[in-house]
């Protein structure tokens, strides 16, 4: 999808380019107008002085300067007027400027603040199935380097605008000084503007190249470094780094590139106005001989073409960040614009008992695989209360049909009902304060034990002490540096395996669901504390319906009901007894291990 | 947080020698860029000799001027104008293709530091922040050069240069010139140093921002579960916010010593013209050495300008390569003895000899363990969580050293084996089986890059996979998706099994390397992988004790101590650990309903 973006970009002619850039920065405009109005009136101000200063110096020249040298006395009062003016044009010109800088910095940093909150609100708001889609490294730049890019023509914008004024005003005043010597002097403003122009045409695909080679670049390191482990194990650290010194040669080439275009334009656009100043001598020279102007004009005029050139390059630099404008604007919108969101309904499962859920004809296809292995017509009820296992061997479909539970995923057809509601009739909170899923997999936040566990609930000590130890984790939370308010790091690496599930588990309970899955959320625990949990948590008053996904044969024994689920069907279901009795795939399944054992003891 | 890259700060000079110490190429021919770089901004220059000389030849006061003269002048400027600017881009080019040739070796150097930092390093890392180093940090590097470096020498040029004429010109004028400027240098001083610490705390915000984020993209599915997006969206909204708030203060900063140079500017304009002035009716000073005098100051008042947004920028970039040095230069603990090595011979012995293990700052895990595991032996390690089964795997497979003990393989120390050798005789399948974002074949062939798609389809046959592997939508083309996130956990073990069968290795060493696999799978897999394996040396750490059972040997680990060795049947004899925690597994597994009869 960026990629996409980025090819019809490069499709586009500069012209819809620089339209496109220019609606982004309205756009910016329209979010921020009373601050960016400020800063425009404190550019515009800056640039009005910048051609006082000039004038001030034609001025002096002619009324202070030649005067007193042909008169020899230098204590006139226009010579110290003359210098007092310098002085104070100086002093209004750096407040001014200060005004420009920092109030065009806060238009840049609001709006780019203002998109973090935006994108990072689609990251939490999208599904799951949108987020399998997007690499971690291309989300996190959409956060970050996407939204800099998107206004990064704010920065030089004011100044850009400020400048503009400044050249009116300084045309204005060359007017006033000499016709002729003016208009002479400004064919090398549409030289500029041509120079700019050609610039922005080289320029803008291969600033595109390069920003998507960072993005490339970005993804490559983390992808890398989440796998360290498996690089360190097969031994792939060469070949990692190769796979990854091959993309940053290709961003080498592409900067290299981009400055290539930078090292003709810039001293073109320095040389022109000195070349255009040059000119004015010239031919200011004649017309000085010639009775026709002032020399006080001249060098005027020559100042102000020398005091305008630098500025000038402020178009550049906003032309420069339209692409990247249009660029960030594309990947932002992407993000923004996603609606596949979930549409959640406005009905509440009400009381505090156990839940009862019933599945019906489930089938689901992954929308983007459809070659995918699919549920299909999955039907089963769980009774309030009771417990159901799921059992089937790796890649039967099991934590596919977890998923659509608890409603991360929708089904294509089928439903899923809670106290004989469809969860998709059901509000969101409905769902996540009545159903815990753990899932396989635990994810530990870089917060402490307490944050981790509570989340966004109000606990007290006791209540999360309580639910610590029917998991069996009161122990080693106890001995942890600061107990409940020891950080874990990132994804708890400081954890064992058993002990993230243990704090998954915690998480989960302590938030007393009437309906508890668990993903095999188990597996990394010793057998007889997965045990001991396990009963405990059934022996509970109250206990909550309960679906958990599992091999062990004691879990299972536990279950009223078990599915036995194949290639996405199911194969059978019914209690343990019933499906031995009927059943050998159900029996090699659950009995592999005793099956392992007897062959042991016959050896 | 950051206790495991190098933690002391250097200064900035420090940094740049240091930096391009990492990046040779950017000093490579860089005299004669400089050179012509300077050459390269005598435009501005230019102008202010010519206007003097035009106004002194009688322009300002009397009318009798040699318009010939005038032209010649106009055409040699214009000459030099036109090799000015070629300069300039010839110094730009040179700059470009130096600097960035020599960040891109910066970058994979650092990348390459990165992997060979112990594990332990590595985890006292967020990911993210790992990541930054090699991307956003030499970014920023890169940029400052583009933009910054550039800048910076074209204006210490144009300075220079101009200081050189204003010095011909009038050395009385001059220096109030540089008087005026001095102020502006102390000043600077101050305003980098406040310039300096306000980039560095952006800096620190961003980091701490992109890990907040990174949350709700990598825990996707527990924030949605859980329902526990308002708490979310709550702690990156902070961070957020409080990154914006230290960036304006930054910009605060930057503003304030951006326009300190203007009234600098402006004072000296003030000060030349009344010092000139008199200089001129008491001392013959022309009118056209004045005004060519406030025209050079406008030279010195832009970069000066220019100078202070630059300082700026370079705190941020030095700052960036800062980082990125320290990454380089944090030290590995667990070192490739690389050349150094002694050959491994045919011994395939593994010898641990009173081995002790602690973390840093952490008390003993592993405590003076010795054992000796005879080649081809395949040997079964169980013990209850946190029994130090895990830390055993980790040191025997070298990603941490011991605390005190030495291991060996064929009596060689394990600490004198090379890297490449020692990942060619020994192989280890972590818990978390992590997939790269590529097809099932792609991350098969991690284990053995030239095998063939027949081969690949072989190693999956032989362990019993076919079943699985039927139903895969792609076969080997199936694409496993993020961290192999579209396969589920089971599944990418048995893709990680597979890897390793593939690369064949003499010591295999599985970290629970079959947990989240169905029963029946796990045991097909793992014979088979006995098989294939069959005189080799194989180390399972183990919590379903059905592999155990069928070990040729079982090291029990409790606290950290080895405290029973033997094979199955005598271990259970012996009533001790191991026959408690196997009768509660055989307890687990018999408490269904019994076999149908």
């Amino acid at each position: 999808m960026t990629d996409s973006s980025l090819s019809s970009l490069s499709l586009d002619t500069s012209e819809q380019l620089t339209r496109r850039g220019v609606r982004v920065m309205w756009s910016g405009i329209q979010r921020e107008p009373w601050i960016f109005t400020l800063a425009v009136l404190s550019s515009v101000l800056f640039g009005f002085l910048t051609v006082a200063d000039a004038w001030v110096l034609g001025w002096a020249t002619d009324h202070a300067i030649v005067p007193a040298f042909e008169a020899g006395e230098t204590t006139t009062a226009a010579i110290r007027l003359a210098a007092l003016l310098f002085f104070l044009v100086a002093l209004l010109r750096t407040i001014s400027v200060i005004g420009r800088r920092l109030l065009g910095g806060v238009v840049y940093y609001r709006l780019v603040r203002d998109d973090r909150f935006e994108v990072t609100a689609s990251y939490v708001r999208l599904p799951l199935s949108w987020h399998r889609k997007h690499s971690a490294g291309s989300l996190l730049s959409n956060a970050n380097a996407d939204v800099e890019a998107r206004w990064g023509v704010f920065m030089p914008l004011p100044m850009a605008i400020g400048t503009a004024a400044m050249i009116v005003a300084a045309v204005v005043t060359m007017l006033a000084a000499d016709v002729v010597l003016t208009i002479v002097g400004l064919i090398s403003f549409p030289l500029l503007f041509l120079a700019n122009a050609v610039y922005q045409r080289w320029q803008a695909p291969r600033i595109a190249l390069a920003q998507r080679l960072r993005a490339e670049i970005s993804t490559v390191a983390h992808e890398s470094f989440d796998g360290a482990l498996v690089v360190k194990s097969l031994g792939r650290e060469e070949a990692e780094t190769r796979r990854f010194a091959e993309i940053s040669e290709k961003l080498r080439d592409a900067n290299v590139s981009v400055g290539r275009v930078r090292a003709v334009f810039d001293p073109v656009v320095e040389a022109l106005p000195n070349i255009s100043v040059l000119v004015v001598v010239w031919l200011g020279v004649m017309r000085v001989l010639g009775g026709q102007t002032a020399a006080g004009d001249v060098v005027q005029i020559a100042f102000m073409f020398t005091i305008v050139a630098m500025p000038v390059r402020s178009f550049g630099w906003v032309l420069a960040e339209l692409p990247r404008a249009v660029v960030g604007e594309a990947r932002v919108r992407a993000v923004l614009d996603d609606r596949s969101d979930m549409a959640w309904g406005d009905q509440e499962l009400l009381g505090t008992d156990p839940i009862e859920l019933k599945v019906n004809e489930l089938s689901y296809v992954h929308p983007d695989e459809e070659t995918t292995r699919a549920l299909s017509e999955i039907t089963f009820d769980v009774p309030a209360g009771s417990v159901t296992a799921i059992v089937g061997s790796t890649g039967s479909g099991k934590s596919t049909l977890v998923s659509l539970l608890n409603r991360l995923t929708d089904p294509q057809s089928g439903a899923v009902t809670y106290a004989g509601i469809d969860v998709r009739h059901l509000t969101k909170s409905a769902v996540t304060q009545n159903i815990a899923l753990v899932p396989q997999s635990t994810f530990i936040f870089d917060d402490t034990v307490r944050a981790n566990i509570c989340l966004d609930l109000d606990c007290d000590d006791a209540e999360i002490w309580d639910v610590l130890e029917r998991v069996q984790a009161h122990m080693f939370v106890s001995l942890l540096p600061q107990g409940l308010d020891t950080v874990l790091g990132e994804r708890g690496a400081s954890l064992s395996g058993g002990q993230r599930q243990r704090i998954a588990l915690a998480r989960a309970l302590v938030r007393k669901p009437r309906l508890l899955i668990l993903d095999d959320a188990t597996s990394a625990l010793d057998p007889h504390v997965e045990q001991a949990i396990l009963q405990a948590l059934g022996s509970q008053e109250n206990a909550p319906t309960t679906i958990v996904v599992a091999y062990r044969k004691a879990t299972i024994a536990l279950a009223d009901q078990i599915i036995f689920m194949g290639a996405g069907k199911i194969l059978d279901q019914g209690t343990d007894a019933e499906l031995r009795s009927r059943s050998e795939h159900y029996r090699d399944l659950v009995d592999a291990y005793d099956v392992a054992r007897s062959e042991v003891d016959h050896e | 947080m950051s206790s495991g890259l190098g933690s002391k700060r250097r200064g900035s000079l420090s940094v740049i020698k240091e930096g391009l110490r990492h990046s040779p190429e950017v000093l490579r021919g860089l005299w004669f860029t400089l050179f012509l770089a300077v050459v390269g901004t005598a435009g501005g220059t230019l102008i202010p000799i010519v206007i003097r000389r035009v106004l002194d030849d009688g322009l300002g006061t009397s009318g009798n001027l040699d318009m010939s003269e005038v032209r010649t002048l106009i055409v040699i400027a214009s000459g030099l104008l036109v090799i000015i600017a070629l300069t300039g881009y010839w110094s730009k080019v040179r700059i470009f293709t130096a600097a960035e040739a020599g960040l891109s070796t910066l970058r994979v150097k650092a990348f390459r530091h990165i992997h060979d930092l112990s594990t332990l390093t590595q985890n006292t890392q967020r990911r993210g922040a790992l990541v930054s180093r090699v991307t956003s940090d030499v970014d920023q590097i890169s940029q400052f050069l583009q933009f910054g470096g550039i800048m910076l020498i074209i204006s210490s040029g144009q300075m220079l240069l101009a200081l050189i004429v204003m010095g011909l010109m009038s050395w009385q004028l001059t220096l109030i010139v540089l008087l005026s400027f001095l102020i502006l240098i102390f000043g600077l001083k101050y305003l980098a140093a406040a310039m300096s610490k306000a980039y560095d705390r952006v800096r620190a915000s961003v980091g701490l921002m992109l890990a907040v984020i990174a949350e709700p993209i990598v825990g996707a599915a527990v924030i949605k579960s859980f329902g526990i997006e308002a708490r979310t969206q709550g702690r990156m909204a902070e961070a957020i916010q409080s990154n914006y708030k230290l960036n304006v203060r930054a910009q605060t900063v930057t503003s304030v010593s951006f326009a300190a140079a203007i009234v600098i500017g402006g004072l000296a304009n003030a000060l030349v013209l009344l010092i000139g002035m008199w200089l001129g009716v008491t001392q013959g000073l022309s009118v056209g050495t004045l005004i060519a005098f406030i025209f050079l100051i406008g030279l010195f008042t832009g970069p000066a300008q220019m100078a202070t947004q630059v300082i700026a920028d370079s705190q941020n970039a030095i700052a960036s390569w800062r980082r990125v040095i320290e990454v380089i230069e944090t030290p590995i603990d667990v070192i490739d003895p690389g050349d150094s090595a002694q050959r491994l011979g045919a011994g395939r012995d593994i010898v641990f000899d009173a081995v002790n293990f602690a973390y840093p700052e952490g008390p003993r895990v592993l405590k003076d363990v010795s054992v000796v595991i005879p080649a081809q032996q395949r040997v079964a390690v169980v013990g209850e969580t946190g029994s130090g089964k895990t830390t055993f795997a980790k040191l025997l497979t070298r990603l941490v050293d011991p605390s005190s003990g030495a291991i060996s393989i064929g009596d060689i120390d394990l600490t004198e084996v090379n890297f490449t050798d020692l990942r060619d005789v020994m192989l280890m399948v972590p818990q978390e089986g992590f997939l790269f974002d590529a097809t099932i074949a792609e991350n098969l062939r991690y284990g053995k890059p030239e095998a063939n798609d027949d081969e690949l389809l072989q190693v999956i046959m032989s362990l019993g996979l076919s079943d699985w592997f039927e139903q895969l939508p792609g076969g080997l083309q199936t694409e496993v998706g993020q961290r192999g996130e579209s396969l589920s956990a089971g599944e990418r073990q048995l893709v990680a099994l597979a890897r390793s069968a593939l690369a064949d290795p003499e010591i295999l060493v599985l970290d629970e390397a079959t947990s989240a696999v169905d029963p029946q799978t796990e045991l097909r897999a793992t014979r088979a992988l006995d098989q294939l394996l069959s005189r080799r040396t194989s180390v399972v750490i183990a919590h379903r004790l059905s592999t155990a059972e069928k070990a040729d040997r079982i090291l029990v680990f409790d606290d950290g101590r080895l405290i029973e060795d033997g094979s199955h049947t005598d271990l259970v004899a012996a009533g001790g650990v191991y026959s408690r925690l196997h009768a509660s597994w055989v307890a687990q597994s018999r408490l269904a309903s019994g076999p149908i009869t």
